[in-house]
């Protein structure tokens, strides 16, 4: 018997990885800016979208949006309200989407068509840290219910973000959201990182926020 | 959560690398995963057992090497390690560093494998 020591150096995740930069490549060359949203479960991802996806519509551009729950086809639904192209991926029971699960639901669109293509990841906010889609931009959201320090509990996941978006501050005052506090927090997770403070029912930071999905996408090109 | 998926790939790219060695035996895999990385080591090991059972990798070792986060910082003009994942800044000068070196990782490095003894004729 001969014992040998084999080096791999070898990306675990490396089949994911492969597929990832398959459908970044995708995107870019159809133009297509791709956002992967990220959240524990009931922040407000579906809420957030459903006006993202409208006032951006009617701003005149072209927005379609995959959608990943364990089950159901809820949000979805929900979604396609908007009018624009919407699908669900079930992963029964699957914690993250991974790239695999993009790709085979992005069959039969025409992605040139497209100026935003929304990702609705499962709400968690540990496994799909280590799961590219393909995104350019990740954003991950916090709502004023969840506590301001989710971005210390949480670090893997907010400073592997791009941006963070605040959610349901219309309740931020019965809530005693500390707005300071959380800012800090993010910011010593995510030093740097652009934050939006948004009502998806009022409607109030949208403005600021679809400006920098406006902006993302002026880079791109 | 998703340990047994990571487990699983890492399983499956092992036994790829096995087809180059008719007949030989894991003894033990070496990973290398940040502390950002976002997977904790007992679940691995929970997973390992039961993932490799019934494959040349059975009864192996399962070696986990974390990787501490390094982070680039500006004003030091080096690659410092951080305290804590609580706070992203340079120990040395506290300024915020967003600049990510080291600790996403998650990486098979090596395999220690028994090979078969070369078949002897007849």
């Amino acid at each position: 018997m001969t014992t040998r020591i084999v080096e791999l150096r070898r990306g675990i995740l490396k089949k994911n990885d492969e597929l990832a930069a398959g459908l970044r490549q995708r995107f870019t060359a159809a133009g297509v800016l791709v956002v992967n949203l990220v959240s524990s479960p009931g922040t407000g991802k579906t809420a957030l979208l459903e006006r993202t996806l409208r006032d951006l519509r009617t701003r005149g551009l072209r927005v379609a949006a995959l959608v990943g729950d364990l089950e159901t086809d809820n949000d979805a639904r929900r979604l396609a309200a908007s009018g624009a192209p919407v699908r669900q991926i079930n992963t029964h029971g699957i914690c993250h989407l991974e790239a695999e699960m993009v790709g085979k639901h992005l069959e039969g669109w025409e992605l040139g068509g497209l100026d935003y293509l929304f990702i609705e990841n499962v709400g968690n906010l540990v496994c799909p840290s280590s799961y590219d889609l393909g995104e350019r931009i990740r954003v991950v959201l916090l709502s004023v219910t969840e506590g301001e320090d989710k971005p210390l509990k949480y670090p893997t996941m907010f400073n592997s973000a791009d941006a963070a978006v605040i959610t349901k501050m219309d309740i931020a005052e019965p809530c005693g959201f500390d707005r300071a506090l959380a800012l800090k927090n993010i910011n010593e997770i995510r030093p740097g990182i652009r934050v939006f403070e948004t009502s998806a029912k009022t409607g109030s930071g949208m403005e600021e926020w679809l400006d920098y999905l406006v902006e993302e996408r002026g880079l791109e090109r | 959560m998703h340990e047994l998926s990571i487990i699983s790939s890492v399983v499956d790219s092992v036994m790829e690398s096995l087809a180059a060695y008719p007949g030989a035996r894991v003894k033990e895999v070496r990973l290398r995963v940040g502390a950002l990385a976002a997977v904790v080591e007992d679940s691995l090991q929970f997973c390992y057992g039961i993932a490799t059972e019934d494959t040349p990798l059975a009864g192996s070792v399962l070696v986990v090497k974390t990787l501490p986060v390094r982070v680039h910082c500006v004003p030091c003009g080096q690659d410092v390690e951080i305290e804590s994942l609580q706070s992203f800044r340079c120990p040395v000068c506290g300024e915020p560093a967003a600049d990510l070196r080291q600790g996403r990782e998650l990486e098979i490095e090596s395999i220690e494998i028994e090979e078969a003894e070369e078949a002897v004729g007849p």
